[in-house]
């Protein structure tokens, strides 16, 4: 094994693989930064250049996007509130109301360094367990994969609620009613598209969030100009200074989300998305009143943990794919092509058929984290500097790449007009003080919980009976349950307390 | 007189068939390859990766590219009929068939000037190495015991490619198409994980999706729907052989014109693809993308679609998915 290690690292250590880190990293946070362009954009990019070199330096090329790719999107959701890939979108719950705070500077820093302990952590337990986690990530079935989303969504509606809970519980309903619009997975069939050709594919995620966060937030900022306007002060808004008992306050997060970031990232039909949203739910349980309340109003913690969590889940999306050759998510799909095209077949053996490949991959990881920090860590008074455009320049180019952004993936004027209908309505329903984030986590575990339950009940012949048939499943499902009602049990405790 | 004019009639047939065959090549210094979805999915790389070998191996000196999605293709199809684009191919793929017979769209692939097909994937049954299927006779008594106690899993929705593959294969049991306990994923990787989990029996996809796992011997296939056995894996019996007779499916990806392109540029078009098969740089595109060569021009890639569009209609039609 060491021989390996010290062949890949080797292997990493050349003058041209730090060459190619670096622009690799570099490439991939511009091309993250832009709403719509995420990793999997960022890494196809990539391949014409990748295929013509060696295949580690072609490996640490395409990591060191796709890391860049990552921390460039939760760049741009924690600046102008547009998170471009589903994985960020927890990061802006907190991000964004950070930098309107005026603490831009400080949450990029976090969300950095949140994603490098992710990325660290999880490579070592890739380094040490990947060829045993791949019968792991094999273990679950629709019928578990169906009860961790309701997990996810349970433990994240829930923060949401503070005196808002029947509107946060409407949006979740209408994001689950959205992401029912379009042909149906399982049967194939179109369902609610008005006869419309054009919502036969469904909604974009990409086109709801952005006009739901990023094009109602401009939107809004227009009719009301002092509306979360961040102090001007420039000092404070490039600082990345982060105290010490913030840093010793994030830290716990930081490790739990990258530990649970990694195991369920490992599932194929899991993911970044669910890791993120779960880290968050899991922290605001985790965290004592006074800083629960902080959650959705700039919370370090509530930045941190997310972060780390979808940073720890993309490296654990790894393990399927270099030990079965199993994609869990596009990106790894174009990493796996990009594999088979150097000649390189993945599988459980891999880290022995070829030791320099399979630790240049580990290596490359480390690497790509690393440089990524130091390359960014410099670069964030410079990024934080766009919020202090002023806002006549500054909202026209949201709006613009919002557009842009969704146009360059579906090509179809359509989606311009659709995103228009749902950027008018957010505006309506925010000034109702109806939250958004429930909206757009309703639409995107919609279509993964009906997905996987119809699957499941189409495996138990229309029988609910998995839920005790399956052990894993009913556990999942009661945890889902306790963290739905535990808010209710501590204030009634609370209650009877006082009385 | 009416014998005449038949005369006349099968002249013109046999010479035009005799043109389709060796027709006179328009010249061609550039192709637009319309994609009927977004970037990066299947018909996306197709056409960029068959351009990128055309211009890289000198053939065309300028390939553009635009992605057009909506409605599983129909924007593009009504897009390309509508313009009548002279220098235009539309990429596209067995689906077609399907959703025209489902009336996805009202357009078939007999609107448009089929050109040819490059490359394709032939359909197969898996099981996990440690199942007791060791051929396809013991799936399939089982499946004529009880076919709702084998679920087949794939990676498209019902009444897609990999559902109508498990309903041929268990016509080889005797068994209805619509009792087959066919359970859908959203993607061949995930089909695959379901399998290696154990929540299905068996596994209906294509060969280029599962034969590095066969390498690894993680799974077994069972059969192949080619009509003949693969020079790779001579040992693999077609499921013609093991007992399916009716199970032959090829999933291919080609290229359409419009119904207006003049015979000679369709036929530069057909030039140009078969130039391309004996290519490096072909070579290399596929080998990238583990696609398999499966090149049909004209009346062949014509007789493959009428095939095709035969087969599914009947199954559709016994799944009781189209009326």
């Amino acid at each position: 094994m060491f021989e390996g290690v010290s062949a890949g690292f080797a292997a990493a250590f050349s003058i041209a693989n730090i060459g190619y880190l670096i622009v690799g990293c570099s490439a991939g946070t511009l091309i993250g930064m832009i709403p719509g362009l995420g990793p999997m954009t960022a890494i196809a990019l990539m391949i014409p250049l990748a295929s013509t070199l060696e295949p580690a330096s072609g490996i640490i090329l395409m990591a060191a996007v796709y890391y860049g790719a990552i921390f460039g999107g939760s760049t741009s959701s924690i600046l102008i509130n547009a998170p471009g890939v589903a994985s960020t979108v927890a990061s802006s719950f907190d991000g964004f109301p950070l930098s309107q705070q005026g603490h831009a500077g400080k949450a990029l820093a976090v969300a950095a360094l949140s994603s490098f302990s992710g990325g660290i952590i999880a490579a070592l337990m890739l380094l040490v367990s990947a060829p045993l986690l791949a019968n792991l990530a094999l273990s679950f079935h629709s019928s578990d994969y169906f009860a961790l989303i309701v997990l996810g969504l349970v433990s994240v509606a829930a923060f949401t609620g503070r005196g808002e809970l029947r509107k946060a519980l409407l949006m979740t309903i209408l994001g689950l009613m959205l992401s029912t619009v379009g042909t149906d997975q399982t049967q194939g069939i179109p369902r609610f598209t008005l006869g419309l050709v054009d919502l036969i594919d469904g909604i974009s995620f990409l086109l709801l969030v952005m006009a739901t966060f990023a094009i109602s937030e401009a939107l809004l900022a227009i009719m009301d100009p002092a509306r979360g306007r961040p102090d001007q002060d420039t000092k404070k808004l490039t600082s990345l200074k982060v105290s010490k008992k913030e840093l010793k306050d994030i830290t716990p997060p930081v490790l739990r989300s990258s530990l649970s970031g990694f195991f369920v990232g490992l599932l194929p039909g899991a993911g970044a998305t669910i890791a993120s949203f779960l880290a968050y739910g899991t922290e605001q349980r985790f965290a004592n009143k006074e800083a629960r309340d902080q959650f959705g109003r700039g919370s370090l913690r509530g930045l941190a943990a997310p972060e780390s969590a979808n940073n720890a889940a993309a490296t654990g999306s790894f393990v399927p794919m270099l030990t079965l050759g199993i994609p869990g998510s596009g990106t790894t799909a174009i990493m796996l092509g990009a594999l088979i095209a150097y000649g390189i077949q993945p599988g459980p053996m891999l880290y022995i058929s070829e030791p320099v490949v399979f630790w240049a991959v580990i290596v490359s990881m480390w690497l790509g984290n690393t440089v990524l920090l130091v390359l960014n860590l410099p670069l964030i008074p410079y990024i934080a500097r766009l919020l202090t455009v002023p806002r006549t320049a500054l909202l026209p180019m949201i709006l613009f790449f919002s557009l842009i952004g969704v146009y360059l993936v579906s090509f179809n004027t359509f989606d311009i007009f659709l995103m228009t209908l749902f950027a008018f309505c957010a505006v309506l329903l925010r000034t109702c003080g109806f939250p958004m984030a429930p909206l757009i986590l309703g639409f995107i575990m919609g279509g993964m919980i009906e997905e996987n339950l119809r699957r499941a009940l189409l495996l138990y012949d229309d029988s609910w009976s998995f839920i005790w048939e399956r052990p894993s499943t009913g556990t999942i499902l009661l945890l889902a349950f306790a963290v739905l009602v535990w808010p209710g049990v501590q204030s009634l405790r609370e209650r009877l307390k006082a009385q | 007189m009416y014998v005449k004019k038949l005369l006349v009639g099968l002249f013109c047939v046999s010479t035009f068939a005799a043109f389709a065959k060796e027709c006179t090549p328009g010249t061609l210094d550039n192709t637009h390859f319309l994609i009927p979805g977004g970037a990066g999915g299947g018909w996306d790389r197709t056409a960029r990766g068959v351009g990128e070998a055309l211009v890289r191996s000198n053939i065309l000196d300028l390939a553009t590219y635009e992605n057009m999605s909506g409605g599983g293709g129909a924007r593009a199809i009504a897009h390309l009929i509508e313009t009548g684009a002279p220098r235009t191919l539309m990429v596209n793929s067995t689906p077609i068939v399907v959703r025209s017979l489902q009336g996805v769209f009202p357009q078939t692939f007999r609107d448009l000037t089929p050109v040819a097909s490059v490359i394709g994937d032939y359909s197969v049954i898996a099981v996990r190495s440690q199942s007791r299927y060791e051929d396809l006779h013991g799936l399939l008594s089982d499946l004529g015991n009880n076919p709702r106690g084998i679920p087949v899993a794939g990676g498209s929705v019902s009444g897609g490619t990999d559902h109508i593959f498990a309903a041929l294969i268990a016509r080889g049991a005797g068994v209805d198409a619509r009792a087959v306990k066919y359970i859908p994923y959203d993607a061949g990787g995930k089909a695959m994980a379901g399998l290696l989990s154990g929540e299905v029996a068996a596994l209906s996809s294509g060969f280029g999706e599962v034969v590095d796992l066969v390498h690894q011997g993680w799974v077994r296939l069972l059969c192949i729907a080619s009509s003949s056995r693969l020079p790779d894996l001579p040992e693999l019996p077609t499921c013609k052989e093991a007992g399916a007779p009716e199970a032959l499916f090829v999933n291919w990806r080609g290229f359409f014109a419009a119904p207006s392109v003049p015979g000679e540029t369709i036929c530069a078009w057909q030039q140009m693809l078969a130039d391309l098969q004996t290519t490096r740089e072909w070579e290399e595109v596929r080998e990238r993308y583990g696609w398999v060569e499966l090149h049909h021009e004209g009346p062949d890639f014509m007789a493959l679609l009428t095939e095709q569009e035969h087969t599914l209609r009947r199954l559709l039609n016994e799944l009781e998915l189209i009326e």
